[in-house]
């Protein structure tokens, strides 16, 4: 019942939050200013994940098919399938939905608290639409290009990996990479990203959006904001996955 | 002018105002005064929407504001300026970008225009150099100017102020109070201020109702309210150990 509540009540703010803008020069640099906020203060994290993560995908692999019947280029091979199909658009997406989604619901759920959401109404703007469009935008094109710039590191990661250890070579390891390449899979991949983007942006900002109380209030809000789009994240993976891979 | 009529709010079963019925009028300061908790804040938030009335209705100026959409509401809140209790600013902009931001929403004036803008509010309040200052480097009362220059940007026909000297010094709170008469009497505004401080309410009450158990239990002026009989007003009014010591003086005459 309480949970029938919450999706009425998201979907009613999601029909607030698309609505006309009040200014448009006004939301479009607010859309910068996410860009910033979402995007570029992501990347470090990103890509520092991406390297080692893509480093141990290769040598765990390595390890574990060390058989006469697998050839070395198909480590490089399945690397880049599991980066590209999985690894970059849902892991990372998660762990966007923790750095991303808890600094949405705070900031959002701080400004609920202290009125200032308030204060937005009372001067004629449309709360909904001015503090959560420009994110849910900017997270929609941002986050694309994060999962790109991973998939590329995470791959760079592999070859370190492999070639460091003297696993896999670098010329198998580029062959792998090189087979089999479908452009299918990368629109896969980043209509996920979009998908999760979405959720991310918005089902934290619901959690900000509601708070009421205090600081200890904003915490909390903040926390489920992770949780729940951590859960949509990985729900909406398995009905992507059905609808665009069968 | 704004009107309310009849309107009655309830928060669970705590019915906080009760058939209240009043009416603010243009170019006066009017006032709304009472102890704590008896529900200043909710008829302020009543009145602008922010909380929707159970029964009765607003009017601005004859428009019946209670029965507007949200899209339609937004007409008559660009006219609004409006000083929460809490300050309110948006603590990611500067002073100026606070006071800039409903004029860059609004208004089609050039960058330098909406500085002048600024700064004029800012010396109104006697905050000139606190420009590039964020809201987490003012001190409380400083907060509270920023926000009444922040209100008084856009050149609001309404005005509402909740406690707008509270936290502040005597003297500055003065200096408020005066600003505020001043812009109400120069700009011809409906102007609302909610107050528990005695000193404001003998300074600018041009109109003052006085709210006790979710009724309006009294109305008048400065004048008025010093021979009031009403018994509970007595009690609010007289309570301060200034205010004792006076009396007690002047009895002894
Ligand atoms: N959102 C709300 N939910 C439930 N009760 C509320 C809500 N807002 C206010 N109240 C109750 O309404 C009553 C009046 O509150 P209000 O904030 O109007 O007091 P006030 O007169 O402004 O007091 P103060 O001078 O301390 O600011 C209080 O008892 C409060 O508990
Ligand atoms: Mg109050």
């Amino acid at each position: 019942m309480k949970a029938l509540y919450h999706v009425g009540r998201y979907f009613l703010l999601m029909k607030h939050t698309f609505q006309r803008p009040e200014n448009q020069s006004v939301y479009f640099r607010q859309i910068l200013v996410e860009f910033e906020n979402l995007g570029i203060a992501s990347i470090g994290i990103v890509a520092l994940i991406s390297v080692f993560m893509g480093a141990v995908l290769v040598i765990q692999m390595a390890f574990n098919l060390d058989n006469p019947m697998v050839p070395p280029w198909a480590i490089g091979y399945a690397a880049k399938q599991s980066i590209v199909l999985e690894f970059s658009p849902t892991i990372i997406s998660l762990i966007l939905a923790g750095k991303v989604g808890s600094r949405i619901a705070s900031e959002i759920g701080t400004m609920r608290v202290t009125e200032q959401i308030d204060a937005l109404e009372i001067m004629g703007i449309s709360p909904a639409t001015y503090l959560i469009l420009p994110k849910i935008i900017a997270a929609m094109v941002v986050n694309p290009l994060l999962i790109i710039m991973s998939m590329i590191l995470a791959m760079g990661g592999g070859w370190l990996g492999g070639s460091l250890t003297n696993l896999v070579p670098t010329s198998e390891f580029v062959l792998g990479i090189q087979s089999f390449y479908k452009t299918y899979d990368i629109v896969y991949a980043l209509i996920k990203t979009v998908v999760f983007a979405f959720l991310i942006t918005s089902i934290s900002s619901y959690n900000g959006f509601y708070t009421k109380g205090g600081a200890l209030e904003v915490g909390a809000a903040s926390t489920k904001g992770v949780v729940f789009s951590s859960v949509a994240i990985i729900l909406s993976n398995l009905v992507l996955t059905q609808l665009l891979l069968v | 002018m704004i009107e309310a009529i009849n309107i009655n709010k309830s928060f669970g079963d705590r019915h906080v105002l009760k058939d209240v019925s009043v009416s603010f009028e243009k170019g006066k300061t009017n006032l709304i005064i009472g102890q704590s908790g008896m529900g200043k804040t909710v008829l302020l938030k009543c009145l602008i929407g922010l909380t929707r009335i159970d029964s009765g209705k607003v009017l601005y100026d004859g428009v019946n504001f209670s029965s507007m959409s949200f899209k339609e509401m937004k007409g008559i809140r660009r006219q609004i300026g409006m000083l929460f209790q809490g300050g309110a600013l948006f603590d990611s902009l500067t002073v100026e970008e606070n006071i800039i931001f409903p004029l860059s929403m609004f208004t089609k004036l050039t960058v330098k225009e909406k500085k002048e803008r600024a700064n004029f509010c800012l010396s109104r309040v006697n905050l000139s150099n606190a420009n590039k200052l964020l809201p987490a480097e003012l001190s409380g009362g400083m907060k509270k100017r920023v926000a009444i220059a922040r209100a008084i940007a856009v050149n609001p026909n309404y005005l509402f102020c909740d406690e707008p000297n509270s936290g502040l010094d005597p003297q500055t709170s003065q200096v408020i109070d005066e600003l505020i008469k001043e812009l109400t009497e120069e700009y011809n505004m409906t102007t609302i201020v909610v107050t528990h401080d005695m000193n404001s309410v003998l300074n600018i009450g041009e109109n003052i109702y006085f709210i006790y158990n979710g009724q309006i239990w009294w109305k008048g002026d400065k004048d008025s309210i010093l021979t009031t009989t009403n018994k509970e007003l007595q009690d609010f009014v007289f309570t301060s150990a200034l205010t004792r010591r006076f009396i007690n003086q002047q009895n002894a005459f």
